[in-house]
């Protein structure tokens, strides 16, 4: 009876363990002074958080993943719900069950291939080297997580419910708009975020589409890794997980009011 | 009587795949009848009921309202109040928001819609629950939100699948009288879909038993419950003894029958019936007497078997020739004891002759 517990207990710190420990390992390197990315560390400064605020290079990466974030999560949560709301409730036809997995592929297909295939693509329509570019391409990748995301939510509704608003009335633009919607707005919103985190995470697909002008922070960390390694990585990757940690709260606290609201 | 229905179904069938539901049914409703869908799961009501409020389009067969066909209008269109059996409250808004929402489609200025809501809220002893939100209130409470939403824009009919399945039987049954009072003071048409034959006795107007996509028998909750003119509704609505037997003798709107066992029996029927026929006879336990020696013109003896208490009545398994018996005693009567020796009597009026 008493095994269990323990054996849970265990089990639950060596994952959470095994998947937090490269987080706090590269964590307090953003607070060094040396300009090595190892340890010890020497003493405490927020010299790389400066030199990733001043510095163009890494400034210019944070407003292009800005933007290019951005545009992905409009581009991929509007996509992506319209995916969804079509393909809903047709799991038994086989052109449906077709279309789904087309949606989902990206998630599958190595991205290398993905790359090379919209280099080509991008160049013939003049979109290579575009911030529209990099956006169509972490679109394309983002897509799945929001098909997945919506999907979810949009099982979870009752169909009465949106019986109920017709027979109260309320054209389907209606429904859609007043009922199915705000109930799947926990799933839309979980597919936002995710497609905004891979889109700032994404390097092999931008390494093949973006020129010089669109060097996302993902892209910027990646030549410095190569380049020299810098200890402003570990500061940039300090933002990267603060950010997410404040995003998938805030996420958690939506969710949460429109539960007990 | 078909012209002037309020409802109409004609010829109405429904089919998903090879599965007949609704099986070229006919059906017609009048301007403020309630009238109860009654049958087993899978015998067609509720998806008659979903045809009607547009949810499901009939395979063949048409639906009219006031003489205008309906089933090619899509729900919103159809201007009929719904209920559903999980109330299908709007999680995400108040209960004052759920109920404004027909109103705010029909383009209600702000000013009387609050005042209807209100009025509707009233109605339903909810008043002071306009900003709490669905998930905050009781089950009984969702359901009457869930019935002012349905009426609250006045439709002419109003549409309850099992409306009181989900609460429990006290509320259900002041449920049961709440929705006949409504039903009465506002005189609408209702139709009401419900498996539970005690809330179809009590509220309806007319009664329609389904069974396998068809309706067995309709009427006035007496005629169904005393005149069950199949073994189907017998058993289905109440208990019942069935007897079989064969006829022996017609005349006179009375029927001699020779039921299993030997005993002779005398049925009142209109029906002309040819001798050694075969027929199935219905009683039910609570008009058959049981008493040491008869005085009425049916009389089997029996033997009692079990006496099982009920609280109001004593429910008695009597054993016949024929079969057992079941015998709906009250308690005035002196109480049988297993294994007493007695005598069964039913007048003939008081069985007749199920298909």
């Amino acid at each position: 009876m008493k095994a269990l517990p323990l054996s849970k207990a265990v089990f639950g710190s060596a994952v959470v363990v095994f998947l937090m420990a490269p987080l706090f390992a590269i964590l307090p390197l953003a607070f060094t002074d040396s300009v090595f990315l190892n340890y010890p560390i020497p003493s405490f400064s927020l010299r790389w958080f400066d030199e990733l605020f001043t510095a163009d290079a890494w400034r210019r990466s944070i407003i292009n993943s800005l933007i290019i974030g951005a545009g992905t999560t409009v581009l991929a949560t509007v996509l992506g719900t319209v995916a969804s709301l079509g393909l809903r409730g047709r799991s038994v036809s086989l052109l449906f069950g077709f279309f789904r997995t087309v949606f989902l592929l990206p998630m599958v297909v190595p991205a290398v291939v993905l790359g090379v295939g919209m280099q080509l693509m991008f160049a013939q329509y003049g979109l290579a080297n575009t911030y529209l570019g990099v956006i169509v391409a972490h679109t394309v990748i983002a897509i799945p997580f929001v098909v997945v995301n919506v999907t979810a939510a949009l099982q979870g509704i009752d169909h009465r419910l949106e019986n109920a608003a017709a027979s109260l009335g309320a054209p389907p633009i209606v429904v859609l708009r007043r009922v199915t919607l705000p109930l799947a707005m926990p799933g839309i919103i979980s597919g936002a975020v995710f497609a905004f985190a891979t889109s700032l995470d994404e390097v092999v697909l931008t390494l093949f589409v973006a020129g010089p002008n669109q060097r996302t922070v993902a892209r910027q960390m990646f030549s410095t890794i190569r380049e020299n390694i810098s200890p402003a990585i570990a500061a940039a990757a300090f933002l990267f997980i603060a950010g997410t940690v404040v995003i998938a709260a805030l996420v958690y606290l939506v969710r949460r009011r429109n539960q007990i609201a | 009587m078909m012209g002037n229905a309020f409802i109409h179904f004609d010829n109405v069938s429904k089919a998903f795949g090879v599965m007949t539901v609704v099986d070229n049914l006919e059906l017609a409703i009048q301007q403020g009848e309630f009238v109860s869908m009654l049958g087993p799961s899978g015998s067609g009501k509720t998806t008659l009921l979903m045809m009607l409020a547009g949810f499901e389009a009939p395979s063949s067969g048409s639906i009219s309202v006031k003489g205008k066909r309906v089933d090619a209008l899509p729900p919103y269109k159809r201007n009929m109040g719904v209920v559903f059996q999980n109330y299908a409250l709007f999680p995400h808004m108040t209960v004052a928001e759920n109920v404004a929402f027909p109103l705010k489609m029909r383009g209600v200025s702000r000013s009387e819609t609050a005042e209807r809501v209100g009025k509707a809220l009233d109605m339903v002893q909810l008043g002071q629950f306009h900003e709490r939100r669905p998930s905050q209130l009781s089950g009984g409470q969702q359901q009457r939100v869930a019935l002012a939403r349905a009426l609250v824009f006045e439709p002419e009919v109003v549409l309850m699948d099992e409306p009181l399945g989900a609460l429990d039987k006290k509320l259900r049954e002041q449920m049961q009288m709440d929705i006949r009072d409504i039903h009465h003071r506002l005189g609408l048409t209702i139709v009401f879909v419900t498996h539970d034959q005690a809330e179809a006795l009590t509220m309806s107007d007319r009664i329609a038993i389904f069974n396998h996509g068809k309706i067995e028998q309709i009427g006035k909750p007496s005629e169904i419950y005393d005149r069950p003119t199949t073994q189907f509704v017998a058993e289905f609505i109440g208990e019942t003894n069935l007897l079989s037997g064969r006829v022996t003798a017609c005349r006179n709107g009375l029927l001699d029958v020779a039921v299993e066992g030997g005993q002779q029996i005398k049925v009142a029927s209109t029906a002309k019936f040819e001798p050694g026929e075969h027929v199935k006879v219905s009683v039910r336990p609570e008009r058959i007497e049981l008493a040491p020696a008869g005085g009425s013109a049916n009389e089997l003896s029996v033997r009692v078997s079990d006496v099982v208490y009920r609280g109001d009545h004593l429910q008695v398994i009597a054993a016949a020739a024929s079969g057992p018996l079941v015998v709906k005693s009250t308690r005035k009567a002196s109480a049988p004891r297993i294994g007493d020796e007695a005598v069964a009597s039913f007048s003939p009026e008081q069985c007749w002759i199920v298909a």
